[in-house]
This record gives C-alpha cells, structure tokens and sequence, in this order.
C-alpha cells in the first residue's frame, strides 16, 4: 500500500528559510535508508506558499488567488509516496525521519486509493458507462 | 497506546528489521537457521518486554543487541557443551578458542550481509520453490502464513518446504558471501528469476480465481529496489526493477470492471500509473550507464519501456519492439520468445508475417501445452478472417489454461469468433 506522507510547514518554511547543512545531511541520510529499504517512490521539497496559487470553485466560477496563504501549520512544505506493508510501518519509518524543523512541525500521513479501493464505488452502472465510452472512442484495438 | 498496538508496532518493526538481524546473525554463527531461530528469540524478548518497558527509542538497534546476546549465549553453552564432551573423553586440549568479536562483526555494513542473504536464500542448491519460500520468508518479512496464502498452498506444506531448505543449505555448506568472479553472473541469474517469479506470481496469478495478487508484486518489487541498491554495478538488475515497475504501472488497467483481464493493447492507458513508468524508464536509464552488455531483464525492459512511451496503442513504435525481440532470442534462443516476436512482427507487418513465424515454431514440444500459442494465433487468424479456425484455436487456448479468468476471456473470443465464421 501507498501513502502520501507530508512535512507540514511552519514560520520558517514558509519565510523560505533553507534548511542548514546538519539538517540537510540527516534528511540525505534518512532518504537514504528509505531508498535502500525499497520503501521511497518519490519525494519532494515545496516552494513557500508565497509563490503558490489557489483556484477556487463555486458553481461555475473559478477565482485565482495568489499566496501566501495564512494558515501555516495547514499548508505543505514537503511531501513523500512511500510504498510500505502497513500503515504501521508507515508510522514507524515517520518516527524515524529527523525533526524536519528547528523547534515544533507535523508530519501527517495520508494513505493513497487503490484501485480495489474504489470496489463499490464503482457501481455496474458506471462500470457499463465505461464500457460504452470506450466502445464508442475504438479504444478497443 | 493499547496493547494491541503496542503488538502491532513491534511485529511492524520486526517485518522492517528482520532481514538486517537475520543477515548479521547469519555472518556470526555461519548458518540461517540457527540464525533465524536466534533472531526469533529476540522478537520473542521484545514481545515480552516493550508492553511494560515501552517501544525503544532505536528499536533496531535494541533488536540487534538482544540478537546478538542470544548469539553469544548460544555460543557459550555450546562452547561448554563442547568442553564437557572433551572432559568425558579425557581429551583436554588447551585449545583457547575465544568467542568471535559479536561487535566488530555487528558494525560491519549491514547491507553487505543482507546482499549476502539473498544470495543465500537464493542459491542453486535449493528447488526454486525452496528459493522463492525462503527469499520471501527472511528477506521480504512474510510469516510462512502469508507465504502459503500467497502461493494457495497449506501452511504445513510451506513451514515444511522452509526448514528443509534451511537444512539443506547446512548440509551443503554453502559459504554466506556474495560470490565472486565467474560464479556471480550464475548466481545473480538466480536470485533475479526469484525475484521475477514472486512478480510473476503476484502480476498473473498461474492459479487460482483471481487474475492478480498485487501484494506479491509490491514484495518483488520491494526486494528488486533494495538489490538495486546493493548491487547497483549490475545493469540487469536495474533491468529486472525496470521491467517490474513498467509492467506493475499497468495493474489498475489490466483489469475489467467484473475482472476480466484486458490485454495490453486495449488498456486505457490513462490508467497506467505514471510514477511507476517514470521510476522504471529511470532505471533503464541507471542500466544503461553501467557497463556491460544488455541482458535478457534490459531487453525486456526495454520492450516494455515502448509500450510505455506510446501514448495510444497506435502509437506503438513496433520495428523498435521487432528489433528488441531479434536480439533478445539471440541471448535467450526459445520458442516463447519467438511467439512474442512473432506478435511484434505481425504489428510491423501485417498479421501474414506473423503467423509464419507462429507457424514455424508451433511444433516445438515446449509450446504443447502452452496456452498462448494457440491463443495468438487465433487472434492472428481472426485479423486474417479465418475466423472458424480462430474458435478452435481459442478454445484450445482455453483449455490450456489454469487461470479462470483468462479462460473466461478466451471462451468469449471463441464465441465471437464463431458468430463471424
């Protein structure tokens, strides 16, 4: 199973402050034994929400609106795709990652749909609708 | 935190330190299942003292340690044990054999030892069943439970086929190292057709109802990226771990709703899972930079890597596939890859072409018994319109197959097969 695993952000994160270079080696190191452990898929650092957008929805309207965003602790600094055995190892491997800020951050994990995830969801009627679309593009050959 | 969590947390972090104190112990005491059995012991430690005491801060580390205590101790009793037999036989030597350095062997790196496990647990001494149990049993944390659930076999039957190989690696004296020189292409041949087997198992069941058991996959694959990391000098395995990822970011679209299987040409591609190709076209791409000649998994990978770039079906860059095929039946000279590349021809050049070559090797005694043989050329029969002959060879097809799903799909071709006719 999958998990999207994310670093929330804090002051400094979200004032663009990089981490220093003992950080930083902790954080290469930890990667590294994820990356050795087969459980790291992909990972990546996000830019402060000060150069973020958001689109917002209503009806048919869509409103843009540009960062930074107030709410710090809720916004994303950081994320992970980990492929794990359980949520539990996903947990556990968290308890590992060196603290990602100077004083007090979060870490919230997230587990990813399966496609045998959406089981019931996919109604027959819908899985008929599907067959029919196809059909009808000639996706078929 | 309940008890019950707290159980879950250590079993958790038993699965994700085990191969490593499994690994370690093995280099100590020379063999796996003495090994096994003292790293057991260590879980059964923590099992009794962590709910009181609380989960470590390190609990690797503390599993090590207790590992390696239970090693010792092991050690001394037999050392003791050995002293007594001397006193009996009135034969004291003032042999001074001291206790191995637990430490110094302990801070060696651990993933020499677990690169050494796997070459164990896979080596040629044991049936590939044996192989596949034991690789998934010590290096891809399954209890023999999951292994039997895995493979549809009886717990007794796997627990058996386990410790049997245990003992025949003992009898054998296979040496715990990662072998060198000439031996290793040999050797890492058979740990990646283990590797590729519990994909395989996992990507198309051969038995059974279902037509995929994803957690077997996700093990392979696991155990690919690690040995990739391992042995990263060696561009087949970044081959194998290329051709799993590529054929595992097809999974959600090979599937029909009711599932059925859907052949590859007519997946929808937008349900392909873009990270897994882009990983798998990475490590074609870190095969390529090692040196050395392309192997079968890099060859295969590469197949599978065209298919992943072509957008559409349509897309598909077939003389590239064609050429693929042609270098690697030079390096893996069979019948079954001929089939494939007969498949690729016929894509490149009309189905006529293809079903010559079907043709030319449908006689030979491996493809008896293989369901796709006449199951691709019923479909080369249907696009030619001899759809009579395309029924039978579906059903022939059908027959051969011991996947109920696929058989379902192979009657269904049969059926439309015969309203044509």
């Amino acid at each position: 199973m999958r998990f999207l695993v994310m670093v929330k952000a804090t002051k400094d994160s979200e004032a663009g402050k990089m981490p220093d270079t003992k950080l930083l080696e902790e954080m290469g190191k930890f990667n590294e034994e994820l990356v050795k452990a087969g459980v790291m898929l992909a990972g990546e650092g996000l830019h402060p929400s000060s150069k973020g957008v958001r689109v917002r929805f209503n009806g048919d309207t869509r409103t843009v609106t540009d960062g930074p965003f107030a709410e710090t602790k809720e916004l994303v600094a950081g994320f992970w795709i980990w492929q794990v055995k359980s949520r539990e190892e996903a947990i556990e491997w968290v308890k590992r990652c060196p603290n990602p800020h100077a004083g007090e951050g979060e870490i919230e994990i997230r587990q990813i749909f399966e496609t045998a995830d959406f089981g019931d969801a996919m109604t027959p009627e819908l899985r008929e609708q599907e067959e029919r679309l196809r059909a009808k593009t000639g996706i078929k050959s | 935190m309940t008890a019950t969590d707290t159980q879950r947390a250590i079993e958790t972090v038993w699965k994700m330190e085990s191969a490593k104190v499994i690994a370690g112990l093995t280099r100590m005491v020379r063999d796996v299942g003495l090994a096994e059995d003292l790293a057991h012991d260590a879980l059964v430690s923590a099992l009794e003292q962590w709910p009181g005491s609380g989960i470590p801060r390190n609990p690797a580390a503390w599993l090590m340690a207790a590992a390696k205590h239970r090693a010792i101790d092991h050690f001394r009793r037999h050392k003791m044990l050995e002293r007594k037999h001397q006193e009996l036989g009135h034969e004291l030597e003032t042999q001074q054999e001291s206790i191995p350095d637990f430490d110094a062997a302990l801070d060696d790196d651990v993933g020499d030892d677990v690169l050494r496990l796997i070459f164990t647990a896979c080596h040629p001494v044991l049936s590939t069943e044996a192989r596949v149990a034991l690789t998934l049993r010590l290096l891809g944390g399954l209890t023999t439970d999951e292994i039997a659930r895995a493979f549809l076999a009886s717990e007794p039957t796997i627990a058996q086929r386990i410790v049997r190989a245990k003992r025949t690696l003992a009898d054998a004296k296979v040496p715990f190292e990662v072998p060198r020189g000439g031996e290793l292409a040999g050797r890492l041949a058979s740990v990646l057709e283990v590797i590729y087997l519990i994909f395989n198992e996992g990507y198309s069941a051969t038995a059974g109802d279902d037509w995929m058991r994803p957690g077997l996959c996700e093990d392979a694959l696991r155990l690919g990226r690690i040995l990739a990391e391992l042995a990263s000098a060696e561009p087949e395995v970044h081959g194998l771990v290329a051709l799993m990822e590529i054929q595992a970011s097809r999974s959600a679209a090979r599937t029909g709703p009711s599932g059925q299987p859907i052949l590859l040409l007519d997946q929808d591609r937008a349900r392909w899972d873009q990270l897994l190709i882009r990983r798998g076209l990475a490590a074609l791409e870190r095969a390529a930079r090692v040196d050395g000649a392309r192997g079968t998994y890099v060859l295969q990978a590469a197949i599978a890597a065209c298919h992943a770039r072509a957008r559409t079906a349509a897309e598909t860059d077939w003389p590239a596939i064609v050429t693929l095929y042609g270098e690697l039946a030079r390096l893996m000279p069979s019948p079954v890859v001929e089939l494939n590349r007969a498949v690729a021809v016929s894509m490149a050049s009309g189905p006529a072409a293809g079903l010559d070559l079907v043709d030319a090797i449908a006689s030979a005694p491996v493809l008896k018994n293989y369901h796709l043989l006449p199951s691709v050329r019923g479909d080369l029969l249907v696009k030619l319109g001899r759809h009579e002959e395309a029924r039978s060879e579906f059903e022939r097809a059908a027959s051969l197959t011991r996947n109920a799903r696929e058989r379902e799909l192979l009657l269904t071709r049969a059926r439309e097969a015969k309203t044509k006719a």
